[in-house]
């Protein structure tokens, strides 16, 4: 649908209070008599721990306590943290407990809590507790973690693997027997961190009064949260409150829950006081989960034209060293990677290899840039191979519109059809040559040659599952002040969730999007709740706001036509009024507020609801959304790459992109262009070192580089706007479109500049020392070879 | 527990303030903590990503790594006292909206204070000026675009408004 609203730059309801400063973020929390917390985290990647000394830190004034598991256990009924998503593949269960148990994993697991007066006091006390650690072999890298003989993850293991499965369809095996041509590649992408501006927080405090917890949190997933509490703490559902403040960016680790948040709860309950527990960035770099790790062994069997045959191959994915989410991530890296094109047969094995590290769960594109980065160096090597133009190739194996729906003989992981739903992605290309001048590239180069400069372009197609189900709640209220109020289980974390919902639910109950209030991420606001992750709001909670704002409007309007003695159809919503405006004869001059009606059903003692109407002027809606809409597009990326220093410089950036019916332009070409910064980080900066023994080795903003406004271009943002048949606003998730590939296309530009040296990328990010040691290491520049 | 405190003056967007604090706590946590002034926001702790800005006698400085008895006799402006009045928004703050130059806004105050500084001592900057005046802020966010739209706007706005940047 588009209306008045939905399609339009609404002006967002979040900026006026977070420009002047009032913005209320977990760490603006202050309550009375609230003590800070600060963690003893392990120093070591594994070993066992003998003994923990915490009297020196007691002594120190301004302690109020200094926790272990021991001092834990009478709160907790059960001390794991059980979050895994289900699947028939795990070969062991490694669930985080709450505080160490005797054995750490992974630098920075928290070992012990102290609780001071102030976070000063805390952190000066952190120092003092003595930690007796008996240091053990670790493991850092995957592949070597699998190898016969590695030292062991976890003490009690037989092995590292954490979960193996394979997926396809097809007979691959008689494919690439008779394939024209196999070619293989060995591919790496290294691991990242989210880095939301905000580190992660909770707030806990206990009311005595009524026995009640709540938790305010920095977290996307808030509902989940509640019934790991639940779980852990063996209170009721309303004992427990979970509140989402303003959250300063998710990116996917918010989504999980973490041990510090239980660790408040119980320290708030023993206390008496409420307790406040900030992440440090230094913190975020060692106890915040990561991702992107994995190891690709991938064949690709193409015909003579270069048309895929048949592809499959091998993942090795870093699982870290616990379950904080699940398969997920290879899940959707193996399902991903036939992406927007027609591969007729394939098989990926995957293998979740356990290592001394942070845990791995969901970064901003979940899975999906390695997947997308997979096969896109596949198509650049068959172009190269076969000597035809690298967009050409991709064109003919694109699914054409004409194929849609496209069902793909393959299941996500909570055994979800992936059916392709709608777009023309030929078309899609061809919007993002066209803006970004691919054709007319070689004159460019031949330019740049001629002044010693190197250029390249490079392109990459994509397809982002969004939308996962199975739904979202929203509520929309009408209240007898004559504000609408909109509740939802979703959370917003920066991309203008309550804009948007506001936007839908205005578009039918008076257009003002100033009177709507929204209420994300409160346990108490609705019983149900998914949260935010995987791009998935617009869609869920979007079907859900638009299906509740349309009951709503009709009970609004029966209510008036009783008031106003009127006909449904000759009344107008108009701002906070209902107003009489007949089809023909009378004259319009009777109207009936917002507050008016939602007094009506709001009831009175001994008077019955007018013409048997359902109570309260409200609805609460959880639309069902179990096929995944597929959002999708076309990044080209134009590089200068100084061959003497290694240097990148993205000169030229475009993003085509389908993401269904657009809610708010400019939002989404928010999200395109912050995802696709993300993305650039993934290609040219971030990595997140460990040395051999799972020791972290870059762990502030100096050694860990983000893309800053000076390394990043100015991206245009071009649409196509193929509704999805999959739900009633016909919208696809757009969060993650941007971050999707960039790194594939970056990396294909990258080579195509260096193509006179012959070199190859097989990894991202790459870094100019590695380009460098890539050129030394091609020949020397002969007569250039050029491959397009 | 904690050693020494010190009294400090400082002047925080216009109003003087007398206090008592440790020599070791930080401008932004006295900013933050004391005078609850929670719009300044603190993203690494260790200088590099700029969310901490404040303008300190009128120049750009991070208070993460400035301690509050360093700011004595100063005089602070935070986000909070950018904006002439409870009703009217600075230029920089309206471009901000109409440019869509914030999404979580976490980092936004710190991004503010350095361009209120820049476009002050720079009214007519060019894109590429813009984007190294924010070099040292990072938003994981909007990937810059809306920021770098915003402030070339608000530039126009203060220059058309004749020149008057606060
Ligand atoms: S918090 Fe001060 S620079 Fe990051
Ligand atoms: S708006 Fe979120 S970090 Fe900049």
């Amino acid at each position: 649908m588009r209306g008045k609203l939905v399609g339009s730059p609404v002006r967002r309801l979040e900026d006026l209070p977070l420009l002047r400063g009032r913005g209320r973020f977990i760490d603006d929390i202050a309550l009375p008599g609230m003590l800070e917390a600060a963690f003893v985290r392990s120093p070591h990647a594994h070993a066992r721990i003998d003994g923990i000394d915490t009297e020196a830190a007691l002594a120190l004034p301004g302690v109020h306590a200094v926790l272990t598991l021991e001092d834990l256990r009478p709160w907790l009924v059960n001390e794991e943290l059980v979050v895994g998503l289900p699947s028939a593949s795990y070969r062991q269960f490694r669930n985080r407990p709450v505080l160490a148990r005797g054995e750490v994993v992974h630098v920075g697991e928290p070992v012990a809590v102290v609780i001071a007066d102030n976070r000063y006091i805390a952190e000066d006390a952190t120092q003092l507790v003595m930690v007796d650690y008996d240091i053990l072999p670790a493991v850092s890298d995957c592949r070597a973690a699998l190898v016969d003989g590695a030292p062991k993850v976890h003490l009690d293991a037989e092995d590292n693997l954490l979960a193996a499965f394979d997926m396809g369809y097809g007979d691959v095996d008689a494919a690439f027997r008779n394939a024209r041509h196999r070619f293989r590649e060995t591919l790496h992408i290294h691991r990242g961190g989210s880095h939301s501006i905000e580190c992660r927080g909770a707030v806990a405090a206990h009311d005595a009064v009524s026995d009640r917890l709540t938790l305010w949190v920095s977290s996307q997933m808030p509902h989940s949260t509640l019934r790991v509490l639940v779980d852990m703490l063996g209170r009721d559902e309303n004992q427990i409150r979970v509140v989402t403040p303003d959250i300063g960016g998710g990116f996917g680790p918010k989504l999980v829950v973490y041990p510090e948040e239980v660790v408040a709860c119980i320290a708030t309950l023993k206390l008496g006081h409420p307790v406040k527990w900030i992440e440090d960035r230094r913190e975020h770099f060692m106890a915040t989960t990561q991702e992107r790790d994995q190891y690709w062994e991938v064949e690709i069997a193409v015909d003579d034209d270069g048309r895929i045959q048949a592809i499959q191959g091998d993942i090795v994915h870093d699982h870290g060293a616990y379950t904080a989410r699940g398969i997920n991530l290879p899940q959707n890296s193996g399902e991903s990677v036939p992406g927007p094109y027609i591969v007729p047969a394939y098989r990926m094995g995957a293998k979740l290899a356990l290592t001394n590290k942070i845990p791995v769960t969901p970064v901003r594109g979940a899975g999906h840039p390695q997947a997308t980065f997979v096969i896109e160096r596949l198509l650049d090597r068959v172009a190269r191979e076969l000597g035809l133009d690298r967009a050409e190739v991709r064109r003919r194996n694109l699914v054409p519109a004409s194929e849609m729906p496209y069902e793909r003989p393959l299941r996500s992981r909570g055994g979800v059809p992936v059916v392709l739903d709608s777009g023309d992605y030929p078309r899609c290309q061809q919007m993002a040559l066209e803006r970004a001048g691919w054709d007319a590239f070689p004159a460019r180069r031949r330019t740049a040659h001629a002044e010693g400069r190197h250029i390249g372009i490079g392109c990459a197609n994509f397809l982002k599952g969004t939308g996962r189900g199975p739904f979202e709640t929203v509520t929309v209220r009408i209240g007898t002040s004559g504000r609408v109020h909109v509740y939802t289980g979703g959370t917003a974390i920066g991309q203008g969730t309550k804009t948007m919902l506001a936007q839908i639910v205005a578009e039918q109950l008076g257009g003002d999007v100033g009177n709507v209030t929204v209420t994300t991420g409160d346990t108490a606001a609705t019983a149900l709740g998914i949260g935010t992750s995987n791009s998935r709001l617009a869609v869920t909670a979007g079907s859900s706001a638009h299906v509740a704002a349309g009951k709503v409007r009709d009970k609004l309007l029966q209510v008036a036509a009783g008031v106003l003695d009127a006909t449904p159809e000759d009344l107008e919503i108009d701002g906070r009024d209902i107003i009489f405006r007949p089809q023909a004869g009378r004259i319009a001059n009777k109207k009936l507020t917002l507050g008016e009606a939602a007094h009506v059903l709001a009831g009175t003692p001994g008077y019955v609801l007018p013409g048997g109407m359902e109570p309260g002027l409200e609805a609460t809606e959880h639309v069902i959304i179990d096929r995944t809409p597929f959002a999708g597009g076309t990044a080209v990326a134009e590089v200068e790459v100084d061959v003497e220093t290694g240097g990148v410089r993205i000169m030229n950036y475009v993003l085509a992109i389908d993401s269904g019916r657009l809610i708010n332009p400019q939002l989404v070409d928010g999200q395109a262009v912050g995802g696709t910064a993300h993305g650039i980080g993934n290609a040219l900066f971030e990595w997140m070192a460990f040395d051999e023994n799972g020791q972290p080795l870059t762990t502030n903003f100096a050694d860990y580089l983000l893309v800053g406004a000076c390394e990043m271009p100015r991206v245009e943002v071009l649409h196509q706007e193929s509704p999805s048949p999959f739900n009633p606003l016909g919208v696809k998730g757009v969060g993650e479109c941007g971050v999707v590939p960039a790194a594939a296309a970056i990396c294909s530009a990258i080579e195509d500049a260096l193509a006179p040296f012959g070199v190859h990328i097989r990894k991202a990010p790459i870094s100019p020392p590695e380009i460098i040691a890539l050129i030394d290491e091609a020949r020397r520049p002969s007569a250039a070879q050029y491959s397009r | 527990m904690t050693g020494t405190t010190r009294r400090i003056s400082v002047t925080v967007n216009g109003t003087p303030r007398d206090e008592e604090v440790e020599v070791r706590l930080t401008l932004a946590d006295f900013l933050r903590k004391r005078l609850g002034l929670t719009g300044t926001h603190l993203g690494c702790e260790h200088g590099v990503c700029g969310a901490c800005t404040v303008l300190v006698d009128g120049m750009s400085a991070r208070s993460c790594l400035m301690l509050a008895v360093q700011a004595d006799d100063c005089d602070i402006t935070t986000v909070e006292g950018i904006a002439p009045s409870k009703d009217v928004l600075h230029p920089l703050q309206e471009a901000f909206r109409d440019h869509h130059g914030l999404q979580c806004g976490f980092c936004t105050a710190g991004i503010l204070t350095t361009l209120v500084e820049f476009l002050r001592d720079n009214p007519s900057p060019s894109e590429g000026e813009v984007r190294e005046a924010i070099s040292g802020n990072l938003c994981r966010c909007t990937g810059y675009q809306g920021i770098v739209d915003a402030a070339l706007d608000a530039a126009r706005r203060l220059r058309e408004a004749g020149g008057a940047a606060r």
